[in-house]
């Protein structure tokens, strides 16, 4: 019944993330720091206004997998990405800065 | 549609409620629409309503995946105000404030407008004088505000927390006379009511899938009850906003974040207005059942589940309880959460897009419900005419490029920590 509602619904649990550097720790001790999949335009080149504009504002916002920045705030002070599911909440897999999701 | 009124209220009585009207039907989809507006919230439901009542547009469906009233307009903290400081928002939500005061007559649905007040704290001296900066911004647009000092506000809400040991001291407060609330679902059921006596087909449990384009114009709509052809498709899906423009292979300015509310178990009369506390984000009403409802911040990361965690109703509720310590004997009954379509400067878009045909009303943060009315209206005016209105052309979604942004907070685009 419950793993039913998760899937209609999303959990209502508490996240855990797995902190690459400390282990899992509870949701309280972290910060959110947005998509982590957008890339800044390259620095020194010319950059098209709607360039600038797709970095600065517009987002996938997909239902579903997301990448996204996390810092943990109330613990390493470390920024790292967590891959995440937004309709269930569901942790999937939480990587260092360097790392690129292989899918 | 039969008037509700007293006598139709005592003809019912005589024989046992029995012989009421259903108060909007449930037919199928036709083949072709005029108008499509998808999502049955309120925002769709007034927009449907405005299409046939003053632009003559009576052909019009709207689709709604679930039901009626069953999203953010029955998920809402239900407050009414227009407290900003820019004059496009000022305008814009002092407008709807106007059109909710006959909004009961104008449906024959009493939506329970109840214009007692909302008071923002200050906690500081720095916080009364942004209050003073906004609230005579308010004035000058011709909204009634008043600054207040610490004595008034000890009338208005004599239990909150004035000891000498208040962690966050209270310094006064913006008041707006007008502001109060309205009962959500009522909302919601007068603009399907009306609508739907004005020949709008309110279509539920009818999930839009994609979209029929050709060179640059939509031609129809396919949904999990089969296609409709129409040439014009209105979107009033808030929190779903990005889903469907990725079916248009759009990317908007916008995140989906999960907002909760909550209630407490009823309580005798102790809180006339609205009340917000200051040096937080915590927000606090009375139903007319005497539940106290709260709510805050947003749960702080990407969502579209319908539900939070705790974590951010313990914030929120521990801010609830320094300023009204008495709620802490309270129980809470209830708690829930809908998805907000955050917009980057937290400001709506009501415009038309690149599509012909394809309009867009989205970005409502968490402010959709106070706009319900006067977003309908200028809405309904965008997909008629499809020129904005007056109040709306602030909220083209070409601002983001253009620079001219109403960023109220001053927050940028970090949308989660609005």
């Amino acid at each position: 019944m419950k793993k039913v509602l998760e899937q209609k619904l999303g959990s209502a649990d508490m996240l855990e993330i797995k902190c690459p550097y400390c282990g899992e720790r509870s949701q309280n001790e972290f910060a959110y720091g947005g998509d982590a999949t957008i890339k800044r335009p390259k620095l020194n080149t010319e950059v098209s206004d709607t360039e600038w504009d797709s970095f600065v504002y517009y987002r996938n916002n997909p239902r579903g997998k997301h990448l996204e920045l996390w810092h943990h705030i109330s613990g390493c002070r470390q920024w790292f990405k967590v891959h995440r599911n937004t309709a269930t909440h569901e942790i999937i897999k939480t990587l260092e800065m360097h790392e690129e999701l292989k899918d | 549609m039969k008037k509700y009124s007293v006598f139709s209220l005592i003809k019912n009585a005589f024989n046992g409620h029995k012989n009421w009207d259903v108060a909007w039907r449930d037919p199928e989809p036709k083949k072709e629409y005029d108008a499509v507006i998808i999502g049955g919230g309120g925002h769709g439901l007034a927009t449907a309503y405005y299409l046939a009542k003053y632009y003559g547009i009576k052909n019009v469906a709207i689709l709604e995946k679930g039901w009626i009233g069953g999203g953010n307009i029955g998920r809402n903290t239900t407050i009414l105000r227009s407290n900003y400081m820019h004059d496009a928002n000022n305008l814009f939500y002092d407008h709807g404030m106007q059109m909710w005061k006959d909004l009961s007559q104008e449906l024959n649905y009493n939506v329970m407008y109840s214009p007692r007040g909302i008071l923002n704290l200050a906690h500081s001296d720095a916080q009364i004088n942004s209050y003073s900066r906004r609230g005579n911004s308010m004035r000058l647009n011709g909204i009634d505000a008043s600054l207040i000092g610490r004595e008034e506000v000890k009338k208005i809400i004599p239990f909150a927390d004035f000891s000498e040991n208040a962690r966050f001291p209270i310094f006064g407060g913006l008041l707006q006379p007008i502001g109060g609330t309205a009962r959500h679902d009522a909302v919601a059921w007068g603009y399907a009511r009306a609508a739907d006596n004005l020949g709008v087909d309110i279509i539920q449990h009818c999930e839009v899938n994609g979209f029929d384009i050709e060179n640059g114009k939509v031609s129809g709509v396919q949904t999990s009850r089969g296609n409709i052809k129409t040439k014009k498709v209105g979107l009033c899906v808030a929190g779903s906003t990005s889903i469907l423009a990725e079916k248009l292979n759009m990317t908007l300015p916008i995140e989906a974040h999960v907002l909760q509310a909550c209630v407490s178990e009823p309580v005798k009369p102790m809180l006339d207005g609205v009340v917000t506390f200051g040096a937080g984000h915590f927000y606090c009403s009375q139903s007319d059942k005497g539940e106290m409802v709260m709510g805050g911040d947003l749960d702080g990361y990407n969502s579209y589940a319908q539900r939070g965690n705790l974590p951010t109703i313990q914030h929120v509720l521990t801010e609830g309880v320094a300023l009204f310590p008495n709620l802490s004997r309270l129980k809470i009954l209830r708690t829930w959460g809908g998805i907000m379509d955050m917009s980057m400067d937290g400001s709506p878009i009501i415009d038309k897009t690149h599509i012909d045909g394809i309009y867009l009303n989205c970005g409502w943060c968490y402010g959709g419900f106070k706009a319900t009315p006067v977003s309908g209206l200028t809405f309904a005016h965008t997909m008629a005419t499809n020129e904005p209105h007056d109040l709306s052309k602030p909220f083209k979604l070409n601002r983001f490029n253009t620079g001219h942004l109403l960023d109220e907070k001053g927050l940028g685009t970090k949308t989660w920590i609005s």
